[in-house]
């Protein structure tokens, strides 16, 4: 059955995303679908980490405290919900869903798209694509997550799961793949696969096509920003989608919103890459209809990459983090002379190190700081080490600026955290089996649709 | 006429690896070719050099009146792996808009 339009919403761009917004979109949205990408670059290293080390699950935290809100709301209006904060562990994320539904008395029926972890799979010794060094040269190896495309997600929509979830699935293939499931797309026809693909890119950050991380003062103004509605688009058998958000809420849709987000993350225009087609982003057509309303159609696809981009993480080393305070009027100059003095204090101690005060060039280098100094100034020093006792020296020489250091220095916080470098590879298409497994309480009578 | 780019045009940044995107876009079409013409790869390579040390690419997107720039930082200046305290390179965007050229045919 080939449907006549579909109405598909994002209620996550991150794994830190509002959890709200979502519920508003599912209840008010009249959504099919609504997914909630969950993934960073990293993101899958960090989770592969958390695994490895027992510190917590392989999957996304927040996704119990996200789906808890969000089954009720699911079960009621019949909309199905795609997520990749299966991350490191979709089986684990399907299983605790599974759990929850139980407990919640809704009965909703949960797939994992697994397949994606690829750590058997790439030779540690070949070049990372970023600077042709061997993959293990950078540290040791934590997780090889292949960005897996919209065909591994079909059959598990093929299956009566209302909620699926998967691993490392490219952000796009999310959106991409319920609508090639509900209009019947083939996967030659490419110039559909890239409209699907635009229309997933465009949503993929929710809040950020709708005016989140897009306001500030004048032109660039929101209306009512703290409760800014998540985006949803509907979208034709022919892949032109009219982009909006969940009526009666805070924020903004038109031209400026949806260019921002389109040309957001492009390394080139006109191959915007995934696993599932190249689609030239240049032969995109932006239409502003008002009231919230902006009509994108007419992209153009050529065939997908032979590869699949694998994200490798591995262990880089420690960082260590510090700040502390200074006011008066020459606390800039204050500042500074703390920041040498942890600088020669660390001098051969934390390879990698840096300092920056806060308010004059942490952020832009200082060509803009040049006028009178602020009334406050506060020095960060930032080291990375080969293990957690380097990186803690950083933490103690800032700290010892109490006593040690320039006068009036307060407030000092620092943190020590292991960091996990993200390289990529690519492994042939042909190598990766992806598959679906369902869970769920069996002895329910699921609701489908 | 000189013209900050702030006051004609929004931006965004985003993140792939140790590759910073910036996208600019002008509030008002009209301005598109103008800042085609001034705001080049090389001038936002050397606006932005404090932390872009590799090439600058820029892509042209006239369907929506869009300019991207593709700047490569260095290796070790990767989200998880940056020393910085914007590790994404988030702020980059407000950075170019700070960015002052000389426009010869501004839009009236």
């Amino acid at each position: 059955m080939t449907a006549t339009r579909m109405r598909i919403g994002c209620g996550a761009g991150f794994a830190g995303d509002r959890v709200t917004p979502a519920v508003d979109l599912i209840e008010r949205g009249g959504l099919d679908v609504v997914v909630l990408e969950c993934l960073g670059e990293r993101t899958v290293a960090l989770a592969q980490a958390r695994r490895l080390t027992g510190t917590g699950p392989g999957y996304d935290p927040l996704l119990a405290r996200r789906m808890k809100a969000l089954l009720g709301p699911l079960h009621r209006h019949g909309t199905r919900l795609v997520t990749n904060a299966g991350s490191a562990d979709p089986l684990g994320a399907a299983r605790m869903v599974a759990g929850l539904t139980r407990a919640a008395g809704v009965p909703l029926r949960v797939a994992a798209v697994l397949g994606d972890d690829v750590t058997d799979l790439i030779d540690p010794a070949s070049p990372a694509w970023e600077d042709g060094r061997p993959l293990e040269a950078h540290g040791e190896i934590v997780s090889a997550g292949a960005y897996i495309g919209a065909d591994a997600l079909l059959p598990a929509l093929e299956t009566d799961a209302q909620v699926i979830l998967t691993g490392r699935m490219a952000d796009p293939s999310l959106f991409l793949g319920p609508l090639m499931h509900a209009f019947g797309w083939a996967d030659t026809d490419l110039d559909l696969l890239a409209r699907g693909t635009v229309v997933g890119h465009l949503l993929e950050c929710a809040g950020q096509v709708s005016g989140g991380y897009f306001a500030g003062p004048g032109p660039t103004s929101v209306p009512r920003l703290a409760d800014l509605g998540y985006p949803l688009a509907e979208v034709d058998p022919d892949g032109g989608a009219v982009l909006t958000k969940t009526p009666g809420t805070g924020g903004r849709v038109d031209r400026h919103t949806v260019v921002e987000q389109l040309t957001y993350e492009v390394i080139d225009p006109r191959a915007y890459l995934t696993p599932d087609v190249a689609a030239d982003l240049t032969t995109v057509g932006v239409h502003d209809l008002g009231g919230d309303r902006v009509r994108v159609s007419g992209a153009r696809g050529r065939p997908r990459p032979a590869e699949l981009k694998v994200s490798v993480g591995y262990r880089a080393g420690f960082r260590g983090e510090a700040e502390i305070g200074y006011a008066g009027r020459d606390a800039r100059a204050r500042a500074r002379l703390a920041a040498e003095v942890v600088r020669e204090r660390l001098s051969g101690v934390v390879p990698r190190l840096r300092a920056d005060l806060i308010g004059v060039d942490a952020l832009y280098g200082g060509p803009v700081s040049d006028g009178e100094g602020p009334y406050e100034c506060r020095l960060r020093v930032a080291g990375i080490g080969p293990d957690r006792e380097t990186a803690e020296a950083v933490a103690e020489e800032v700290g010892a600026l109490y006593t040690c250091g320039p006068a009036g220095g307060g407030g000092v916080r620092s943190s020590v955290t292991e960091v996990i470098g993200v390289v990529s590879t690519g492994v042939p298409r042909e190598a990766v089996t992806t598959r679906v497994e369902v869970v769920g309480d069996e002895g329910r009578d699921v609701g489908t649709r | 006429m000189r013209v900050r780019l702030y006051d004609v045009a929004h931006s965004r940044s985003g993140d792939k690896g140790n590759l910073t995107t910036l996208s600019l876009i002008p509030y008002d079409p009209a301005w598109y070719p103008a800042l085609c013409a001034s705001v080049t790869a090389e001038a936002v390579a050397e606006h932005l050099s404090w932390r872009v040390t590799g090439e600058v690419v820029r892509h042209r997107m006239d369907n929506v009146g869009a300019l991207v720039f593709v700047c490569r930082r260095a290796d070790e200046d990767t989200v998880t792996t940056s020393l910085y305290l914007d590790a994404h390179g988030k702020s980059l965007s407000s950075a170019l808009l700070e960015l002052c050229v000389q426009v010869e045919h501004p839009a009236d």
